[in-house]
């Protein structure tokens, strides 16, 4: 069973407990009546879906009910990192090193 | 000839008799409020309550018949065994908070005995261990295909709250598990 780090429990818990919440870091638009058809598509409907790092909102619904962010690899589900919701989003480059790093000392 | 492995047959009904390993008992009735406030409420709170109010994650207060049980980093659930009107003691407090009755919207059932562990871990995927969930510890989470709230009161006995009409399906699950739990 897949095991997912809560940020806000501070502990890993079963997958059963969360529940995905799609793309993480969109910001919606702040003059939101004012923007194009297409532009507001784009903000609402348009994502990525890339192979490999994605960053995603979760939440930990059957438990604390947190939305929070983690960067996941749609490949391998290997979760690298969580974090709360309104940090920073994490540097990508820092973060395929460490996996790197990890898989050479493996 | 290797043995062949062969289940045991067991009828319908043998998850509803007694078990040598876990005891189920459904709570007598009791208070329950949901609550959610920020942190500077809590002071206010805690005293109007006559409980800590707990701030870190899957911990709860007891005092008596009152328990506040820590399910988010906002929200609680305090439970008076004594059927006290906690609405009225919330609302002293003069803190700003959102409180809803919530009594009659869960009922409990009390685990206990040696198995108590295995027949919760029947159908919730939690680390139920004492050095990870010792006793006090709570957490909301979820059991086969339902949320309940766990909370261990004694090394070998949990409460776990659940909605009113979920109760069967988890009173059954909790039987089948206990019914396992002496294997």
């Amino acid at each position: 069973m897949l095991l997912i780090y809560c940020p806000y429990c501070e502990e890993e818990r079963s997958e059963l407990e969360f529940r995905n919440a799609g793309d993480a870091h969109i910001v919606r638009p702040t003059n939101i009546a004012e923007i194009s058809d297409e532009e507001f598509e784009e903000f609402f409907f348009l994502r990525q879906n890339p192979k490999g790092l994605i960053f995603e909102r979760w939440r930990h619904i059957h438990g604390c009910g947190r939305f929070f962010n983690a960067a996941r690899d749609t490949v391998s589900d290997r979760f690298y990192t969580t974090y709360k919701a309104g940090e920073p989003k994490p540097d990508v480059a820092a973060i395929l090193k460490g996996e790197q790093d990890k898989g050479a000392a493996r | 000839m290797a043995d062949l492995a062969t289940a045991t047959r067991k009828s319908a009904l043998t998850a509803r008799g007694g078990f040598s390993e876990v005891v189920l008992t459904p709570a007598p009735a009791a208070s329950r409020l949901s609550l959610r406030a920020g942190a500077d409420a809590l002071p206010g709170l805690s005293a109007a309550l006559g409980v800590t109010l707990p701030t870190r994650a899957k911990t709860s207060a007891s005092k008596g018949k009152r328990h506040a049980l820590w399910l988010g980093p906002d929200e609680w659930l305090v439970i008076d065994e004594g059927e006290a009107d906690l609405m009225a003691a919330a609302a002293k407090s003069g803190a700003l908070h959102s409180a809803v009755d919530v009594s009659h919207r869960n009922v409990a059932v009390v685990v206990s005995g040696p198995g108590a562990e295995v027949a919760i871990n029947s159908g919730c995927p939690q680390d139920l261990s004492l050095a990870i969930f010792p006793v006090g510890a709570c957490s909301r989470t979820i059991f086969g295909k339902v949320e309940i709230v766990l909370l261990r009161i004694a090394e070998d006995t949990f409460r776990v709250e659940c909605w009113r009409s979920f109760s069967p399906y988890v009173f059954g699950m909790l039987s089948e598990g206990a019914a396992d739990a002496g294997h």
